[in-house]
């Protein structure tokens, strides 16, 4: 497991940079996670629990999309017309939005959730390893109406794409 | 803006008027029926007990989506445990209805000859609570919520069927119901029906206004609002706080006398309960 | 109540759906009771799903996840039978674990 995590380390590309922007142990781990061509470390485990040693916590505290996507991947966004991103026009709650991500992009290692609007900018992330279909569905809270990016890391790259979702006040329908 | 709310809202001083010429309940129950599938002619009538999910498409689709797991499924389960579970003195909720209090929900609520007085199942889980030496639970959430969430699981489908008996007390009880429905309350001066009747579909603010027709059938509801499941008592309360009047007390007549009304309004559609809503 | 994990999990014979609700305030720490103090951030921050011992999705969370979080999502193999774990810590150290069955 601590080689897998130091080879793609090495392989990733320029540790020294990521080590200055990053600042810290924990953080350069985090970044290893989401280095291109990461697999399940846990994988050689009977009975992998979660444990919050790989939590990108620094990534959860931005403010900003840049800072979020550069602690979080430490590479730049490039706008994606394959991936599906699926949110509503009119969120009838913005304490939960429902989201679902889906790309035909191949190799997809993580998927990411951005709501620009929110105090912290990032809602959630996904590691997927190989054989996991690159979709994800769930259910996310926001503070305004703001524009929700997705993130998909594949191949090594990283794309996006948004949607402005607006959020009114509600509690009065039904 | 206002000016032109509050005239709309006048329109339904024509409701009441109609209501006052018709003489059964059975009739009023006709006409009220048929006041809301000619104003929907789109909406499937079991699809009234949907509310506001009935009349937009976008919010139709949040609702699928959240539908695939519902959020009230933890207080199904919750509700099983303590339906199914023994009190101290070895009875259980289900000894103190009918069929074990499977698949009844929509017989409720039910006007108790005894009492003269209307039983929600609120009312009816708690009565069962005291008559076996328990303290009542609070009739807005929690426990009780979670236990009709389950109760209204068993009922799933089954078409309401509300009956007023031939007991003046009980036409009395149905009456008080209509009444307080129709009657202006608050600061905003609104009825019951200024919402739900004549501003139905329509929007206030982002919200859809749900019919009233079939506006009990789905409770109790888990509503993202709320973070939880919650009573018709509970929402009675919360809407007369929205119009800034006083709301009566959890357990008053008059609360359980509404939702007796509009149950048998709603008779035929089925239970769409437990609900979820924004 | 039993267990903070709901699962469904079935095999088609060639991918593995998952739908999975847990039951947590995800609190965000932005929110302030009715008496206008603020509810101290409590969510989910790792969610792991396996199947035979392998991970087959890691979630990190942040406050921005809905109450009573709920995911989806797919993965190749898998059968009917099959063991399929989710395993979840949150920010405050509490954990919790189950196993489902797919169907």
């Amino acid at each position: 497991m601590q080689n897998t995590k130091a080879t793609v380390r090495i392989k990733s590309g320029p540790a020294l940079t990521r080590r200055i922007t990053l600042s810290g142990a924990a953080a350069t781990t985090l970044a290893a996670l989401f280095a291109p061509g990461f697999k399940a470390a846990l994988a050689d485990t009977a009975a992998p629990m979660a444990d919050t040693s790989a939590y990108p916590a620094k990534a959860f505290a931005q403010k900003t999309k840049d800072d979020t996507i550069a602690a979080l991947f430490n590479m730049t966004a490039t706008a994606s017309t394959d991936i599906s991103f699926d949110a509503p026009d009119i969120a009838e709650n913005g304490a939960v939005v429902p989201v679902s991500i889906t790309t035909t992009l191949p190799d997809v290692t993580a998927i990411a959730v951005l709501a620009l609007g929110n105090p912290f900018t990032l809602a959630q992330a996904y590691q997927f390893p190989a054989g996991t279909n690159p979709a994800v569905s769930s259910r996310i809270k926001l503070a305004k109406t703001t524009d929700v990016i997705a993130l998909v890391q594949a191949g090594g790259k990283l794309y996006s794409v948004s949607k402005n979702v607006k959020v009114t006040l509600g509690g009065c329908g039904g | 803006m206002k000016r032109i709310l509050l005239a709309g809202i006048a329109l339904c001083v024509a409701a009441p008027a109609l209501a006052a010429t018709l003489s059964s309940p059975a009739a009023e129950q006709k006409a009220f029926q048929s006041y809301f599938f000619n104003k929907f002619p789109a909406v499937a009538h079991d699809d009234f007990v949907n509310g506001p999910y009935a009349m937009d498409a976008g919010m139709r689709a949040q609702w699928k989506d959240i539908l695939q797991f519902p959020p009230y499924q933890f207080s199904i389960d919750n509700g099983k445990a303590l339906f199914t579970a023994a009190f101290p003195n070895g009875h259980s909720y289900g000894d103190c209805f009918a069929n074990k209090g499977i698949g009844i929900t929509q017989n409720y609520p039910m006007f108790d000859a005894k009492s003269g007085k209307i039983m929600t199942l609120e009312l009816a889980l708690n009565k069962c609570r005291t008559d076996n030496g328990l303290k009542p639970l609070d009739m807005e959430k929690g426990d009780i919520a979670d236990i009709e969430a389950y109760m209204a699981s068993t009922s799933d489908g089954k078409a309401f069927d509300v009956k007023i008996p031939n007991d003046p007390r009980a036409l009395a009880d149905y009456r008080a119901g209509e009444a307080y429905f129709y009657t202006r309350r608050g600061q905003l001066n609104f009825s019951c029906a200024s919402c739900h009747v004549q501003g139905a579909g329509d929007h206030l603010r982002s919200d859809v206004l749900a019919p009233a027709l079939g506006m009990t059938a789905s409770f109790p509801l888990y509503r993202s609002t709320w973070g939880n499941t919650g009573t018709l008592t509970r929402r009675f309360i919360e809407c007369n706080t929205q119009v800034r009047a006083v709301p009566a007390k959890a357990d008053s007549d008059v609360y359980g006398d509404l939702a007796y009304f509009l149950a048998y309004m709603n008779n035929g559609l089925p239970v769409g309960g437990p609900g979820e809503r924004p | 109540m039993a267990g903070s994990i709901l699962v469904r999990a079935s095999s088609d014979g060639t991918a593995t759906t998952v739908q999975a609700l847990i039951h947590h305030p995800m609190d965000s720490g932005f929110v302030k009771d009715a008496s206008g103090k603020l509810i101290p951030a409590h969510y989910i921050q790792v969610v792991e799903f396996a199947h035979a011992g392998t991970v087959v999705l890691t979630a990190f969370w942040g406050g921005a996840v809905s109450k009573d979080p709920f995911t989806k999502f797919s993965f190749k193999g898998g059968k009917s039978g099959d063991a399929l774990s989710i395993s979840w810590v949150d920010n405050l150290g509490n954990k919790d674990s189950t196993t489902a069955t797919i169907s």
